[in-house]
């Protein structure tokens, strides 16, 4: 087997009396795109936080382009190619959009002139270029969403972890995010995914790994995952799905 | 002996310490919001003790009670018309707000009384117990009884009463607070006028002991906060415990220590605690 | 805007031709606090991180330069900077803890506030630095030992002091550096998942913050010739060097100086007016209620409200 682009081994972590994660396997290969999906609380932002560095593990490994990255902080993270978006967006409301975006870009262009070409060019990929003089706090949350994908793809990942990015959009929002990730993986930016809205996990995932209470119960194409009976019945356990 | 002196004054003193640093806990616990003012809404208290004793004959000990009721109007017309508008600011402007109220409450006592010490008489303030090898002061003894009464009273309203457990329940979960029906802001501000009447009392109390001036606030203010530091900021009973270990602490430091070392111990335990344990001795851990 | 900032710099060096003392003794406050306020700036507004024991560094930059001038001569042209060494250094252990121990807010105010208030008890009780009663500087009237007959070079100095300060900043502002300050302060997790090294920026703001600072404190000791530990370490000129820059507006290049040319002479005038005596407080009555004010109604001080005034848009 070739070495993954990332590959994670037995990750635990605990909260107080809470196992979030237990002995966690993950592996995403260089390109491909797979979504981490189950019912909520089953510690699939919790691995997140693990893999960018935002949370240290109890036990297990993690590495990236083949070294470890297991206890190194997020911006060490980062510059290895490693981005993520937050589930609760997080933009610095009061600097403007291309702001925002240059931050993102700073890391590898440390001239602000050309990080603000960077961050331009980023803004007018995702159709947010009309808004770049706009303070951040002023999007919709449709443009907001974008603009946490933006921030994260101006740091020029090769592996880029969106957290429901497109949860409380519309079909067609949906529809036009959903165009933007894979020309995003058309770049060679591998994704990884955690998503409830399932048309984008079945249109957009090559491989679906299925967490519940912490732990891995099913891993496969999607269809497979979709009508494996674990899976259904960790689903129809949880009523607000 | 000194020691067992030393260790007994601070405990007197320590009731008072305690109401001050309970009143300064339930407003965090109850808001999130650190009042930078509370030892200059306690020099009011002292300065409205002194005017009474002063103007109209009324012994401190008596007046306590007047000055708690108008440190609650002030501190329920502080929450209503100040802090109630930037609750769900960032902590950074809460402290600003707070730091401008403190100055303003500072400077008009300065204006007001002006910057000499000051210090209420009372006939109990000379009076001392022998209590076979050591003495017991008086006043302090009287300041600890109503300050530890006042405290326990403080206990009983939040634990046994509807609007008191309305406030706890306030304070562990705003949103199911305000799920159940309950009028958040009028408990704010009723939790920040209790918080305010707690000094209001303690510097009444205290008024005959300590002699004041507007500066003192600030001095005070810090204690304040040393003790709900290392008590645990919001806990009620890390702010009992930590106001008579506090006292106790000063009390000894000031039987072997200058005074001015004394207080650079304080200082270097407040750094200390902040970067071991930021929670304190009774907090919950900080997120 | 550019052409309005040079125009105002040459009247303000030309000013001291046609004002009087009083005049310009109020002008030389408010640059001198103006340079503090940018100086705090740094690392209070533009990194977000409230430090309220600024008075620290201004402390021990004066105590310095004043120890190294009477005890073995050495110029305070040369011991402003070695102050301004040292108060960078207790900027680097207050930033280190501070950062380290991810004390946020509150905790951080405390922190700092502790620090300072240790130098002041510390400065208070060592005789060989003057003890509580502080240092006397004798005037000589000697340009080398920061000393001049003509009041006006105070001015010049202040003026230059405020100026290299707001150059320093403009210069951070454009740069990476002031753009990752910004970050920090909005969202300090969001910048650090950006590959923003946060640690280490507010560091770097606490040092630079606490050096120019720090050569503030050499000023204010030779311009009054005196040095009181509780007057340069005390909480009070912790407060007065925050007020100036959150009042202009916190985070912006002109905002400390906007503050001071608006809070420094209504001190100075309530003083005037209503003498040193029974009435010295009102003053800071008055900026307590400013501060309250702009907290409530212009949360971004008033620079930026000015600007869109004039300019009618936000950088």
């Amino acid at each position: 087997m070739t070495a993954a682009l990332l590959d994670v081994t037995g990750l635990s972590k605990r909260f107080g009396g809470l196992q979030a994660i237990s002995d966690l396997a993950l592996r995403v290969g260089e390109g491909e795109i797979v979504a981490l999906i189950g019912p909520n609380g089953a510690g699939k932002t919790t691995a997140f936080g693990l893999i960018s560095g935002f949370l240290t593990p109890d036990a297990g490994a993690i590495h990236f382009r083949g070294r470890s990255i297991t206890g190194l902080p997020p911006h060490r993270v980062c510059a290895l190619g490693l981005a993520r978006t937050f589930q609760i967006m997080r933009p610095f409301p009061r600097l403007s959009v291309l702001r925002n975006v240059m931050i993102g870009a700073l890391g590898r262009h440390a001239d602000p002139r050309a990080a603000a070409a960077r961050a331009g060019a980023v803004l007018e990929e995702l159709g947010l270029a009309a808004k770049a003089a706009e303070p951040a706090g002023s999007l919709t949350l449709s443009e907001r969403k974008r603009l946490e994908l933006a921030k994260a793809l101006a740091t020029e990942p090769v592996l880029l972890l969106l957290d429901e990015v497109m949860s409380g959009l519309t079909d067609r929002e949906t529809e036009r995010l959903v165009g933007e990730v894979r020309a995003i993986n058309a770049r060679g930016v591998a994704i990884l995914l955690i998503e409830h809205v399932m048309r984008a996990v079945m249109s957009l995932a090559q491989r679906v790994v299925v967490l519940d209470y912490g732990e891995r119960i099913a891993e496969g194409r999607p269809e497979e995952v979709a009508n494996d009976p674990r899976v259904i019945e960790a689903y129809l356990g949880d009523e607000r799905l | 002996m000194l020691l067992l002196q030393g260790a007994l004054s601070g405990v007197l003193f320590g009731g008072v310490y305690s109401l001050m640093a309970v009143g300064l806990t339930l407003i965090f616990g109850v808001m999130r919001v650190v009042n930078f003012a509370h030892g200059d809404m306690m020099v009011w208290g002292m300065y409205l003790a002194f005017l009474l004793a002063t103007g109209a004959g009324v012994d401190p000990y008596l007046a306590f009670v007047v000055c708690a009721a108008a440190l609650f109007v002030l501190g329920f017309a502080v929450q209503r018309a100040l802090v109630d508008r930037i609750l769900a600011a960032p902590h950074e402007m809460q402290i600003l707000l707070m730091l401008g109220v403190a100055l303003v409450l500072e400077n008009l006592a300065l204006v007001a009384f002006g910057p000499e010490p000051t210090r209420v008489r009372s006939p109990l303030s000379e009076a001392t117990i022998w209590l076979g090898p050591v003495f017991v002061d008086v006043a302090r003894l009287v300041a600890f009884g109503v300050a530890s009464a006042l405290t326990l009273a403080l206990y009983l309203f939040l634990f046994r009463t509807d609007l008191g457990r309305t406030m706890r329940a306030a304070a562990d979960n705003t949103y199911g607070a305000l799920v159940i029906g309950t009028d958040v802001r009028r408990v704010y501000a009723v939790a920040f006028g209790v918080g305010a009447a707690c000094v209001g009392a303690a510097g009444a109390l205290v008024a005959p002991i300590l002699p004041f001036q507007p500066p003192t606030g600030l001095s005070l203010s810090v204690t304040s906060f040393n003790i709900v530091i290392i008590g645990g900021m919001g806990s009620l009973l890390g702010a009992f415990v930590g106001g008579l270990l506090v006292s106790v602490a000063e009390s000894l430091g000031a039987v072997f220590l200058k005074p001015s070392l004394k207080e650079l111990f304080s200082f270097s335990l407040l750094i200390l605690i902040l970067l071991v344990r930021p929670a304190g001795l009774f907090g919950r851990r900080a997120s | 805007m550019r052409w309005l900032g040079a125009l105002a710099v040459l009247v303000l060096l030309a000013l001291p031709a046609v004002l009087g003392s009083y005049a310009t003794t109020i002008l030389i406050l408010v640059f001198f606090y103006g340079f503090l306020g940018q100086a705090w700036n740094i690392v209070g507004g533009y990194a977000g991180q409230l430090s309220v024991g600024h008075a620290a560094f201004v402390g021990i930059g004066g105590y310095t330069a004043a120890m190294l001038s009477l005890e073995w001569g050495i110029t305070p042209w040369i011991g402003m900077f070695v102050g301004g060494a040292l108060a960078a250094v207790l900027g680097a252990v207050i930033g280190y803890l501070g950062f380290r121990f991810g004390l946020r807010g509150f905790y951080f105010v405390l922190l700092t506030v502790a620090f300072a208030e240790i130098c002041r008890i510390a400065v208070s009780n060592v005789d060989a630095v003057g003890g509580a009663l502080g240092l006397y500087i004798t005037f000589t009237g000697d340009p080398r030992q920061f000393q001049f007959q003509d009041g006006r070079v105070y001015y010049y100095i202040a003026l230059a002091l405020m100026l290299a300060a707001t150059g320093v900043v403009a210069l951070l502002e454009r740069r990476r550096f002031g753009i990752y300050l910004a970050a920090i302060r909005e969202d300090e997790s969001a910048a650090e998942a950006l590959g923003v090294d946060t640690f280490k920026y507010k560091m770097l703001a606490m040092v630079v913050s606490s050096f120019l600072t720090g050569l503030g404190g050499t000023f204010y000791a030779f311009y009054l010739f005196s040095l009181q530990p509780n007057a340069m370490f005390g909480i009070p000129l912790s407060v007065e060097i925050i007020l100036r820059p959150i009042v202009g507006g916190a985070g912006t290049l002109l905002g400390p100086i906007l503050g001071s040319f608006m809070l420094t002479p209504l001190g100075e005038l309530s003083r005037l007016y209503f003498g040193q005596g029974g009435h010295h407080g009102l003053h800071l009555v008055a900026y307590g209620v400013l501060l309250i004010a702009v907290v409530l109604f212009l949360p971004q001080g008033a620079y930026p409200y000015l600007r869109r005034f004039f300019v009618g848009s936000r950088p």
